[in-house]
């Protein structure tokens, strides 16, 4: 099955954040490059690019048959998402066990799963 | 007394239907199949009589309908390929057992737990949906629901129909429990109507501890199951609760109780020490005349630290008060963060009246009264107030 995993940045200190980032002892940051950078190379990951910060977002809804733009990321979701990859593996537990690795997940954010294709 | 084929339903649903799913990769076609073979069943067994190998006939005829229907429905090319030729099964009564996988599959974290919990009698139970509905006091058109969206999302979210390993399993494992362990208390203190749900529950144990004969706790949660079961018939008199300390000891089943302390000790073999086999541990002690109270408050404390639970804390400070007075237990209630829980104010209103504060304990069960919202717990904290004059 091929999976979305939606990146949920949350508290998580990133370096587009330098303040919150120097939290983070070199060491930390060090194995969070490392992190993502071994799960880019897992077998059956595709990764998302890059995406810019929230505040670069607009968000579109349709009322009434007209676009209703607005700026930021969708207000319903409290935190913004911070990025994605795709994961081709066998069932929901191996896609669990990658999302798991994903260091957002356990620095404060979380990690949406799910099933993408085949409908 | 039940015809084979009632009799082949309590003992083989289960299994079958496991192993159907596992054979078709689908709930929804495997629970029909499965139907479909008792409905064949119910019809030939007293004609011709019943096979020598109920189970394998009925998974047998259970897979043989579900290809069928495959074919019928012109899917062959796509779906064919998924399906293995169905082995030679008349005379075999060997049938894969897969009920764990399905166990592990029905509470996967990925569902809700109520989810879970019906899945699970739904499948592995063979209870209707009508008969979960009314269970858990919702109506039918809600629990059918609920079960259509859970096989949906085991389906669509790809959870996988396999037992887990290492780690995940012990993980995974605790959510099993906690889920049979839910349907034994959802039985057990409900009217009769519900009393189903804690035979289905130790029938779940039973199957988890035979599947899992090296997890302690699997061991652990079906001895203190077996050990309230026990209970049972001493708790009710005459529609009212009784207390443990003034219960009929000649209506506690010895048997069962003995059973339970069997497997108590089965768990303790096996090096548990995890909250079920502490809880068992528990009940075992209270079953004793008299209970060990030292013993007792040290397992409640143990169990506190397992569990960080203020409850259990609560039952150490009754298990202390027994053991070194009403003082020493009514200063551990009184520093618990339990204001809302009737129990706590039960509890203090029992220790201030032991300790002759009979004002203090008069407002103590005021304020649980407030507090409770089962009849039969309101009548008995209304007798203790009585009881202070």
């Amino acid at each position: 099955m091929r999976y979305l995993l939606l990146i949920h940045q949350g508290e998580t200190p990133t370096p587009r954040d330098p303040e919150a980032w120097a939290r983070l002892s070199e060491a930390e940051q060090q194995a969070v490059f490392a992190d993502y950078q071994a799960i880019n190379q897992t077998p059956g990951v595709t990764p998302g690019e890059q995406m810019g910060p929230p505040e670069a977002a607009t968000t579109v809804r349709v009322e009434d048959g007209r676009p209703l733009v607005t700026d930021g990321p969708f207000a319903a979701m409290k935190e913004a998402l911070g990025g994605y990859l795709f994961y081709e593996a066998d069932d929901l537990d191996a896609a669990i066990a990658l999302a798991a690795r994903i260091p957002a997940a356990r620095l404060g954010g979380a990690v949406e799963v799910r099933p993408v294709g085949g409908w | 007394m039940s015809t084979p084929v009632e009799q082949a339903f309590r003992d083989h649903w289960g299994r079958v239907l496991a192993a159907l799913i596992g054979f078709l990769g689908d709930f929804e076609r495997a629970e029909e199949a499965a139907q479909e073979a008792f409905a064949i069943a119910a019809e030939r067994w007293p004609r011709d009589g019943a096979p020598d190998h109920p189970a394998a006939w009925l998974l047998t005829t259970g897979r043989n309908r579900a290809i069928n229907r495959i074919r019928r429905e012109r899917a062959l090319a796509a779906k064919l390929p998924l399906l293995e030729p169905p082995r030679p099964q008349a005379d075999q009564p060997a049938i894969p057992d897969e009920r764990l996988e399905l166990i592990f599959t029905c509470c996967h974290p990925a569902l809700a737990v109520e989810a879970q919990v019906a899945l699970t009698l739904r499948t592995l139970g063979g209870l209707t949906t009508e008969q979960i509905a009314r269970a858990f006091l919702v109506p039918e058109a809600t629990m059918a629901q609920r079960l259509v969206r859970a096989k949906r999302k085991v389906k669509a979210a790809g959870i996988p129909f396999r037992v887990p390993e290492g780690e995940t399993l012990r993980e995974r494992l605790g959510g099993v429990l906690a889920v049979v362990y839910l349907i034994f208390n959802a039985g057990y203190s409900a009217p009769p109507a519900q009393g189903e749900l804690a035979a289905e529950a130790i029938r779940l144990g039973r199957a988890l501890a035979e599947l899992l004969p090296a997890e302690a706790e699997a061991h652990g949660l079906l001895a203190l199951m077996v050990l309230h079961d026990a209970r049972h018939d001493a708790r009710v008199r005459e529609g009212e609760l009784v207390l443990l300390a003034d219960q009929d000891r000649s209506l506690w089943d010895a048997e069962r109780l003995a059973e339970g302390r069997a497997l108590l000790e089965r768990a303790l073999a096996l090096g548990g020490r995890g909250p079920y086999v502490v809880q068992a541990a528990i009940a075992a002690l209270h079953a004793q005349d008299p209970p060990d109270w030292p013993q007792l408050a040290a397992l409640y404390g143990e169990l506190a630290r397992l569990t960080g639970s203020p409850v259990v804390e609560l039952n150490r400070a009754i298990a202390v008060a027994e053991a070194e007075g009403p003082a020493a237990g009514l200063a551990l209630a009184d520093a618990l963060p339990l204001e809302r829980f009737h129990y706590l104010h039960a509890t203090r209103g029992e220790l201030l009246g032991r300790l002759g504060r009979d004002a203090e304990a008069r407002d103590a069960y005021r304020r649980a009264l407030a507090l409770v919202h089962d009849d039969a717990e309101r009548r008995l904290l209304e007798r203790r107030l009585a009881a202070l004059g």
